[in-house]
């Protein structure tokens, strides 16, 4: 047996030199993958497996012991739960609106990035810089500016004689709400801008050579040959965004903690709470595993879109 | 002329906020506390850098305590970025370049990992790690780290294998070098661009991260420096000047990475997905 395996091994790897076997190249890809297949499932298999069962028990420990099984009762606790209609609101609307401005935003920044500007590094390297600020830092910043005693934002509409009030930005919900969008936007249009950039750099400058000829102005180039090239950069950063705007959780601890009056709980900070605070601990995995379906739908939609093709200027 | 006014006000808007940073680390509490902000403080200070390079640290002095986290946060992120591109670099040729059966699943698999709210593992997590006696601890940290930044490295380079012309490694493989002597010996020294960049990458990816730290450690022996910011944030909105010393320590490593592979950002966009 192991004469006849030895004899088929050789003759699988002379004919993987050909570039034919997919026997051999199995057991080479095996042992590349397996470092990395240790480092990542060895940590998350078991709390991912684990989470699944605790949000089947009415568990308020961490540690589920002899807890009652309640099946999907959690899960339609969730729809249930009066206070969970608002948190997901708030969600959405910070995830539509944040998502929408930095991508229309980091258009315009990535045409202006494009456009033939004297020392393009510079204002490149401007732009890279609120991508790499620390997230937590970015919190803290904004809310130092926001301060309604001391802040910069009152100092600065107060030095243009806009207005002397002192105005709490992050003191009441909505507003809030819109002001934490506000800073979650200055900094992540910093990436999407680069997103746009890298697309645009894969488009021909023939056709904007073609589009003027037919004699198109630089706006109607723009809706006509730009942006529909751009389409599959767009549908990239769309995505890839909202999936994390839908997860949004550090800015929110550090600016407002989901205040004033819960105004600004997104689902993550509301899991958070119900099982850091309120020690719900299964419910809390209900929510934890709703959060991946969301996720998780958006990305299979993003993948089938690699899949077909579609980007293929980003692929 | 309209594209340069337009620029520059791009770049008022985007660096008036680092200025406010760097000039609140600097005024003294008197001038930070006025009832007009000081733009330019009439008595500039270094007094919190001070404090935070000479303290000792431990216990309740916050200064000192933000070094240490720094720190922390260096060793942590280091180390996650080695580990994570050395596996991701390996694994992510066999994406590229072998075919096998469920390549595209593992992908997928991977790809789901690097998607999943951290909210969904940590407490499992916290309760795996006590029992290792890794709680509070770095390793434990860039244990944890490895799992999120690994699967971004794979996908990455993977992407920028793809980039690359498929002959090389048949070239090497004539002159007879296995497979393996290939990927180490030709390919490896040529993907350097994609290498630097996806560590570049992974090493902000770990040193952003915030959930997992927040609860995993306590003390000045692991706490990195988002999570001592974090809670100093809390403790004492008003007094903004050592946080934003704290601030601009922690906003040095990374922006430093990134103006220095700035021009790396777009190609590495195109070939991969990126954490946006």
């Amino acid at each position: 047996v192991t004469a006849a395996s030895s004899t088929r091994r050789r003759a699988g790897r002379r004919r993987g030199r050909a570039g034919v076997s997919s026997k051999g190249e199995g057991r080479f890809a095996l042992l590349l993958l397996a470092p990395a297949a240790v480092v990542v499932f060895g940590v998350v298999l078991y709390p991912v497996a684990r989470t699944l069962v605790v949000s089947l028990y009415d568990v308020d420990s961490p540690m589920a012991g002899s807890y009652p099984f309640v099946g999907l009762g959690n899960y339609t606790r969730v729809f249930q739960d009066s206070a969970f209609y608002p948190v997901l609101g708030h969600t959405v609307y910070f995830t539509l609106v944040s998502t929408f401005l930095e991508l229309a935003l980091g258009i315009a920044v990535a045409l202006l990035l494009n456009a033939p500007l004297r020392v393009r590094w510079l204002w490149r390297s401007i732009v890279v810089l609120p991508w790499a600020l620390p997230t937590i830092v970015n919190g803290a910043l904004w809310r130092w500016i926001y301060n309604g005693q001391y802040g910069a934002l009152n100092g600065v509409l107060s030095s243009l004689g806009i207005s002397h009030g002192q105005h709490q930005w992050l003191g009441s919900p909505f507003l809030a709400l819109n002001m934490v969008i506000l800073a979650d936007v200055w900094k992540n249009t910093s990436i999407v801008a680069f997103f746009i950039l890298a697309g645009l750099q894969t488009i021909s400058s023939d056709l904007y050579e073609a589009a003027r000829i037919d004699g198109a102005g630089a706006w109607r180039a723009f809706w006509r040959v730009t942006l529909p090239l751009l389409a599959p950069s767009i549908a990239v950063v769309l995505i890839l965004r909202t999936i994390e705007a839908f997860k949004v959780f550090d800015i929110i601890y550090v600016m407002t903690g989901g205040g004033p009056a819960s105004g600004t709980q997104t689902i993550a900070f509301y899991t958070y709470l119900q099982a850091f605070s309120d020690q719900l601990f299964g419910y809390g995995a209900a929510l934890a595993y709703l959060i991946v379906l969301a996720v998780f739908a958006l990305a299979m939609t993003y993948l089938r879109l690699l899949r077909q093709g579609r980007l293929a200027g980003v692929e | 002329v309209a594209i340069h006014a337009a620029a520059v006000v791009m770049a008022l808007v985007v660096l008036a906020p680092f200025a406010w940073l760097v000039i609140s680390s600097v005024s003294p509490s008197t001038e930070l506390l006025a009832r007009h902000p000081h733009w330019i403080p009439d008595a500039p200070t270094l007094q919190r850098y001070r404090q935070i390079f000479s303290g000792k640290g431990g216990g309740s002095d916050v200064a000192a305590n933000f070094r240490l986290a720094v720190g922390n946060s260096a060793v942590v992120a280091t180390a996650t970025t080695l580990i994570s591109l050395a596996v991701g670099t390996v694994g992510g040729y066999a994406f590229a370049r072998l075919r096998f059966r469920f390549r595209r699943t593992t992908l997928f698999a991977f790809l789901a990992i690097y998607m999943l709210p951290p909210i969904a593992l940590v407490i499992p997590l916290y309760l795996a790690l006590a029992n290792l006696g890794l709680l509070d601890t770095k390793t434990g940290l860039i244990v944890t780290y490895c799992s999120i930044v690994t699967p971004f490295c794979l996908w990455t380079m993977s992407n920028y294998y793809l980039s690359m012309p498929p002959d090389l490694e048949e070239a090497a493989r004539v002159d007879g070098c296995t497979r393996l002597g290939a990927l180490v010996r030709v390919i490896l020294p040529l993907a350097k661009p994609g290498l630097l960049t996806t560590a570049m990458f992974g090493f902000l990816l770990a040193w952003d991260e915030f959930l997992y730290s927040l609860i995993f450690t306590s003390t000045t022996n692991a706490k990195t420096i988002p999570v001592a910011i974090a809670e100093f944030t809390g403790k004492y909105s008003s007094d903004f000047g050592l946080v934003a010393a704290g601030g601009v320590l922690a906003s040095l490593p990374p922006l430093l990475l990134a103006l220095l592979f700035q021009r790396y950002i777009v190609g590495g966009l195109t070939s991969g997905a990126v954490k946006g």
